[in-house]
């Protein structure tokens, strides 16, 4: 799996380098070159773990017992012609390092190679921006690794301002072509002989995931303005987890099983306004409907308070609610005839409550070649009606350049 | 008359101070359209702790184990 890595960040890296000697236009007019600019860096960390005794794993009675340690680097660059046209190139690597209690119990052996993973998604984005009409179009390649699933990725997107910026309307659409290696758990393995036997992997499956994207932003007021979101994802292959158990009601044990397509259909409001001259609100709404007759409501209220110049905080509150999908059934309790089954409570009648802080410091402070821009710090908890409760606490930097 | 002038330009002054405040305010940071870059992190396990995703700027589907 390293060797691959290195493969991918080496493909990364090849592709920045040919990226940067096609920007390094040489204007003959005016004989000098134009190089890409460092623009923005971006470090993201976060550190989360939950507890619950609902694993799909072990047929939604199990440990849930995870903490995950992510990391993400972005790094932006860009280079404008005299024309007003601005090209803009960012790459971002990503690295997750997690524990699982509930993935060490695919197999019997205790603290076994599936409790633990490293999942690796570097991406590389480019768009291009026409500063007098305001409108961008852009392209993304993405890919993720992590030790039975990888995931290729590629979208197109677009944005187009009009009425002097005030209403912005923008669109993508994404592919995803993910393949999952089947790590069965035991109980559930074939009786066959091959070499991954003992690991408990039965071949691969594909899997693969389209989704679009248009959303309208309109400024209201000089103190408020929204966005109308309106998202549509299909998904088509092997989307059941294969290490998933589910007990029957007569007490036989089987394999989660689940429709080899989802369409996915998520309605989203934002309303963002300044209340007083310190306390501004960012308000978000969604409505979900999927084809597995699952609907949800997410409601995200926000309070950033400028507490100086420089610091201020942003206590948030989160409400979720979902109908659970018609395949699910807790332990011991789905019909032996019924075709598509799973205890994986993710699916589940549920709902949830997030509440956090964030704390934002504004440097400002200059150095030569860039500038501090800002350090912020996030920490929230999360609990769901069924018992699992999470944390999760995450610290960004940010620094720009000074366009030299 | 300069009295007049004076009301004129104090007012033209007063509304250029206005116009900055208002860009102010909708260009700063906490007024985006966008998730925040620190909920990234937060959304990554929601992905996966419930059955909905979408419409938040992010993914909707695919490029995890999460379905």
């Amino acid at each position: 799996m390293i060797k691959f890595n290195l493969t991918a960040l080496f493909i990364f890296f090849g592709i920045i380098q040919s990226l940067g000697q096609i920007f390094k236009v040489d204007s003959t007019s005016l004989y000098q070159k134009k190089n890409l600019t460092f623009s923005e860096a971006n470090v993201l960390t976060s550190i989360y773990g939950q507890t619950g005794n609902h694993s799909g794993v072990t047929g939604g009675v199990g440990t849930e017992q995870l903490t995950d340690f992510s990391n993400t680097f972005d790094v932006k660059f860009y280079t404008q012609s005299e024309t007003g046209i601005k090209h803009n190139l960012g790459l971002e690597i990503g690295v997750d390092l997690y524990t699982s209690a509930s993935s060490d119990n695919i197999d019997t052996k205790v603290s076994s190679a599936s409790s633990q993973d490293v999942r690796f998604y570097p991406s590389l984005r480019y768009n291009r921006e026409d500063l007098k009409t305001g409108q961008t179009l852009g392209t993304h390649l993405s890919f993720s690794n992590e030790y039975d699933y990888r995931s290729f990725g590629t979208g197109v997107s677009g944005s187009w301002d009009f009425n002097k910026k005030k209403t912005s309307v923008s669109a993508r659409a994404n592919g995803y072509y993910d393949i999952y290696d089947l790590y069965i758990a035991t109980g559930l393995r074939a009786n066959t002989s091959n070499s991954n036997r003992n690991k408990g992997q039965e071949g691969s499956a594909a899997r693969q995931s389209y989704d679009g994207s248009v959303s309208l932003s309109q400024v209201l007021s000089p103190k408020w303005q929204m966005a109308l979101i309106l998202d549509a994802a299909y998904q088509t292959g092997f989307l059941s987890t294969p290490f998933h158990r589910v007990y029957r009601e007569d007490g036989s044990l089987t394999k989660e099983v689940l429709p080899t397509t989802r369409l996915k259909i998520p309605i989203g409001v934002r309303l963002n306004g300044v209340l007083t001259d310190k306390v501004m609100v960012r308000t978000f709404y969604r409505y979900f409907q999927d084809s597995w007759s699952m609907q949800s409501h997410t409601a995200h209220l926000e309070l950033p308070v400028r507490l100086s110049p420089k610091w201020s905080v942003s206590p948030y509150g989160r409400y979720y609610q979902q109908s659970g999908n018609q395949y699910f059934g807790t332990y011991e309790t789905l019909p032996v005839a019924q075709e598509f089954v799973t205890s994986d409570y993710d699916l589940s009648d549920l709902n949830s409550i997030m509440v956090g802080t964030g704390v934002k410091y504004n440097a400002y402070k200059s150095y030569r070649h860039f500038s501090l821009s800002n350090i912020e710090c996030r920490v929230g908890y999360y609990s769901r009606s069924d018992g699992l409760k999470a944390w999760i606490l995450t610290v960004g930097g940010s620094i720009s350049g000074n366009g030299k | 008359m300069n009295k007049y002038i004076k009301i004129v330009v104090i007012m033209g002054m007063l509304s250029g101070c206005a116009t900055n405040k208002n860009t102010a305010y909708l260009s700063d940071s906490e007024m985006e359209l966008n998730m925040k870059r620190c909920e990234k992190m937060e959304l990554n396990f929601l992905l996966y702790r419930e059955g909905s995703a979408g419409a938040t700027g992010g993914k909707a589907g695919g490029g995890c184990g999460c379905n």
